[in-house]
Parts: structure tokens; C-alpha cells; sequence
């Protein structure tokens, strides 16, 4: 029962089995993720940041494998900043969203990773993108990954719509929670992305300071 | 005898001297002072050709183009000088129409490539600077010649209001409140600075450009012409197309009318 595993964790490959929730709020949006990396059934690394910058006040929550979601992320990283400079103003979230599922569109039969695109901007304000197999949809709110799926009634249940800026950060801590909390592959600490007008703002909750429910 | 006298692009007079000659035939040769003689003459291109004008308001911008009819037998609304780049841009041309009509197609490439790969429409000002580019490549080498047109892009957006660009033959770019290209643009241009632009609607707006055209239209030299006038904005809700025949009626009608009253007011001052 406790013998060796046989089986090197290099063979597995490294996913972020993870919960990913992007929702918008009057006047932007907030992003949340778990920070755990597991590879098989190791984890790889329980402090990883799943919140990648796409620009000033554009980021994407990576699922799926790591190695897959980091690349497309960079690979927008770069074009949004060529794009940003020929049009001489910030970007628009749409297009962010779009240039993520153009490359996952093109790619769905080699690549295993979703991105939630969420951010400002001055047109539309905070926007929530979902580009999962490569279609695009804006959303009111987001969740993806393996957490997901323990999260889905909740989110119904207590999303609101004009929600503030603070229940809306706690909307999303409650959310990444309850999801780590059930789900095997998610865990570790929370970060949490707010974005509006001024900027960015990242923070990260540790393990012993995120709210606890029924059986904790 | 003296050497023949040459006008420059923009009325100067000189005298041709033989080493001109050599300095003009490829646009990859600077002459000695300093110019691409083929750029220069690729815009004596576009001023040959009536006159194509458009001026931007509060609220959108209006195009209005004088079509010079060369035969009885032309069909009316035939053989178009303002195109549809993207569901929200217009381009009025001057020059040679062949090369007018394949920018045409590159503007419309470029606006649905832009489409494709940000998701949203293209900003006027982008479209422009990207056609201009196109337009300078071709002022570059002595393997093709520079494209012999200018051509005004006018489009209104919800978030940045109404724009307007003119691209000439050299391949660069200008935003402008009003503009005008082809053979009367200099009488045009009168015309559109006596204009408070900022402060008229697009309905207003129409009107005057139909009167700017028939003031510069040229009776003598060019008999009959057919005015095609278009515009975008608001009152489109941001769709480009060509105004509708009640209004470009309406607008004929104060031009004309406008005309007479001006050739009643000279008669009484003689």
C-alpha cells in the first residue's frame, strides 16, 4: 500500500488542474485563481500564480496544461503590446480576447489549455471573456478548470448583478475557496486581480486567511 | 530663347532646365533639390481629375464627389468614386480611378484582416496610416510607378466620434475637419474654410457640400455632371452608404438654388 511509485512524476504531464473565476463589477472586473501545479499526483508547485498579465489592465486566468496556457499567454503578451503601439491607444479587452482564441482555435487539436480573459477598458468598461476550444463569449462571469465544477451552483446561486467592487473580491475569495476545498487538483493560496479604471491591483490570500465553511 | 517655363506642385514658377530630365524618370532618383519628380507628377495625376470633396461635423462626416459625364449614353449611378472600405468607413477618390479602385481593395483587405485578428472595428486613423504605407512602397523603386490617386477616409464611431483622412500620391496621411482633392480643390477648399463645420449636423452639413460642388464645378470646361454624395454618422448609425435620393434631392435643390440667388445678387451689383 505504501510502496514506491514506479512511475517517475516527469512522465505526467504538468497541468494546472486548478480553479480559475474571472467576474465583472461596475466599473471592472476581478480575477481569482488557486495556485496549485500538479503533475500526476505531485504537486509541482503549490504557490504558482495563475493570473498572467496580457496587458496594463488586461490579464487571463490559465487552466488546462501549464506549459500550453503560459505560452499562449506570452505569445499575446507580445502581440498586444505591437498591437497597443500601432493603434496608439490601450487595447480593447475584445481584442485581447480575440487574439487568445485565434491561437486556440488554430491549435485546439495540439493544445489542452483555457483561458478566461478579463479587464478594462475606456468603451466597455470591465469585460469578461471566455475562449474555451477556441469559440469567444462574453460573459457577466467566468469559472474554469478542474474546481469548476464544485463551484457551478454556487456561482449561480449568489452571483448578482452591480455588484461592488469589495463583494465582488469577495464573491470571488468565497468562490476559489469552497472550489480548493473540494477539489483534489486545486490548492495552495488565492490570488486575486482587481482591475479598473486607475490599473491592476494583485493580491495574494494565504492558505490560514481564506474563509471557511461547513466542515472547516 | 529661353528655356520652357514649369509649374511646380504648388504653382511655382522655374525654368525647366535640361537636367531635369534626368532626375524624373524613375521614382527611385532624387533630383538635385531635393524631389521625386514621379511623386509630383502622380499628383498633377490626381489634379486633372474633378473634384472630390469631405468635410467632418459634430456628428458624422459627408462626402460629395463631382462626376464629370463624358457621354449621353452613361447609365446614372454608374462607375462609382465612393466606395464602402468596412461597414463603417467611406473613401472618396481623384486621380486615376484604376488605381483608386485597387486601394480601394487593399483598404478593404487590411480593415477585414484587422476584423479578423482583434475582433472589433478598425480605427480610422490606424486604416490610414497602414494605406499610406502601401501607397509609399510603391514611391520607393524604379520597378513600378507611384499610384496616381488621393482619396479621402471618413468614418463615425460611438466612442470617437467622426474622423476624416486623406492619403495623397506621396504616401502620407492627414487627419483633417475638411478636405478637398482634384482639379477645383483649391477653389473647393474656399468653399469649406467659410464653413463652422463643428457646429453642423449631418443633415446641414449635406446641403452645404451639394453647394460646394456645384459652385466649383466648372460650366464652360465640363458640361454636365452628376453629383454622388454620402455620408456617415449618427444619423446612419454608423453605417457608410450613399444618402438617400429624398435627401441628395433636397440637397440638389438648395445648391441650385443657392447658385441662382448668387447670379441674381451680380446682376443687381452691376
Amino acid at each position: 500500500m505504501l510502496e514506491e511509485s514506479t512511475e517517475s512524476e516527469w512522465q505526467s504531464e504538468v497541468k494546472t488542474g486548478t480553479t480559475i473565476i474571472a467576474v465583472e463589477f461596475n466599473g471592472g472586473v476581478v480575477l481569482g485563481s488557486d495556485s496549485r501545479v500538479s503533475a500526476g499526483e505531485t504537486v509541482v508547485n503549490r504557490v504558482m500564480n495563475k493570473l498572467s498579465l496580457l496587458h496594463d489592465k488586461i490579464y487571463c486566468a490559465l487552466s488546462g496544461s501549464a506549459a500550453d496556457a503560459q505560452t499562449i499567454a506570452e505569445m499575446v503578451n507580445y502581440q498586444l503590446d505591437v498591437h497597443s503601439i500601432e493603434i496608439g491607444e490601450d487595447p480593447q479587452v475584445r481584442s485581447a480576447a480575440t487574439l487568445v482564441k485565434n491561437i486556440s482555435y488554430k491549435y485546439k487539436e495540439e493544445l489542452s489549455a483555457h483561458l478566461i480573459v478579463a479587464g478594462w477598458d475606456r468603451r466597455g468598461g470591465g469585460q469578461v471573456f471566455v475562449t474555451l476550444n477556441g469559440l469567444l463569449s462574453r460573459q457577466p462571469f467566468a469559472v474554469g478548470g478542474s474546481g469548476s465544477s464544485y463551484v457551478y451552483g454556487f456561482v449561480d446561486a449568489e452571483y448578482q448583478k452591480g455588484m461592488s467592487k469589495e463583494d465582488c473580491q469577495q464573491f470571488v475569495v468565497n468562490t476559489i475557496s469552497l472550489a480548493m476545498s473540494r477539489d483534489g487538483s486545486s490548492g495552495g493560496v488565492a490570488y486575486l486581480v482587481t482591475i479598473d479604471e486607475k490599473g491592476a491591483e494583485e493580491k495574494c490570500i494565504l492558505g490560514n486567511e481564506l474563509p471557511t465553511f461547513y466542515d472547516q | 530663347m529661353l528655356p520652357p517655363l514649369c509649374f511646380t506642385a504648388d504653382f511655382r514658377v522655374y525654368h525647366m532646365l535640361s537636367s531635369k530630365l534626368k532626375y524624373d524618370l524613375s521614382a527611385s532618383t532624387f533630383s538635385p533639390d531635393g524631389r521625386v519628380f514621379q511623386v509630383e507628377y502622380a499628383m498633377k495625376a490626381v489634379e486633372n481629375s474633378s473634384t472630390a470633396i469631405g468635410i467632418r461635423c459634430k456628428d458624422g462626416v459627408v462626402f460629395g464627389v463631382e462626376k464629370l459625364v463624358l457621354s449621353k449614353l452613361y447609365e446614372q449611378g454608374s462607375n462609382k468614386r465612393i466606395f464602402n472600405v468596412d461597414r463603417h468607413v467611406g473613401m472618396a477618390v481623384a486621380g486615376l480611378l484604376a488605381d483608386a479602385r485597387s486601394l480601394s481593395e487593399v483598404a478593404r483587405e487590411e480593415a477585414s484582416n484587422f476584423r479578423s485578428n482583434y475582433g472589433h472595428n478598425i480605427p480610422l486613423k490606424h486604416l490610414s496610416e497602414r494605406v499610406a504605407m502601401y501607397v509609399h512602397a510603391y514611391t520607393l523603386y524604379s520597378a513600378v510607378r507611384p499610384f496616381g490617386c488621393s482619396f479621402i477616409l471618413g468614418s463615425y464611431d460611438q466612442d470617437d466620434g467622426p474622423q476624416l483622412y486623406m492619403v495623397d500620391p506621396s504616401g502620407i496621411s492627414y487627419g483633417y475637419w475638411g478636405c478637398a482633392i482634384g482639379k477645383a480643390k483649391q477653389a473647393a477648399k474656399t468653399e469649406i474654410e467659410k464653413l463652422q463645420m463643428k457646429d453642423m449636423t449631418c443633415r446641414e452639413l449635406v446641403k452645404e457640400v451639394a453647394k460646394i460642388i456645384y459652385i466649383v464645378h466648372d460650366e464652360v470646361k465640363d458640361k454636365a455632371f452628376e453629383l454622388e454624395l454620402s455620408w456617415v454618422g449618427e444619423v446612419t448609425n454608423g453605417k457608410h452608404e450613399l444618402v438617400p435620393k429624398d435627401v441628395r434631392e433636397e440637397a440638389e435643390k438648395y445648391a441650385k438654388d443657392s447658385l441662382e440667388e448668387e447670379d441674381d445678387s451680380d446682376e443687381e451689383n452691376m
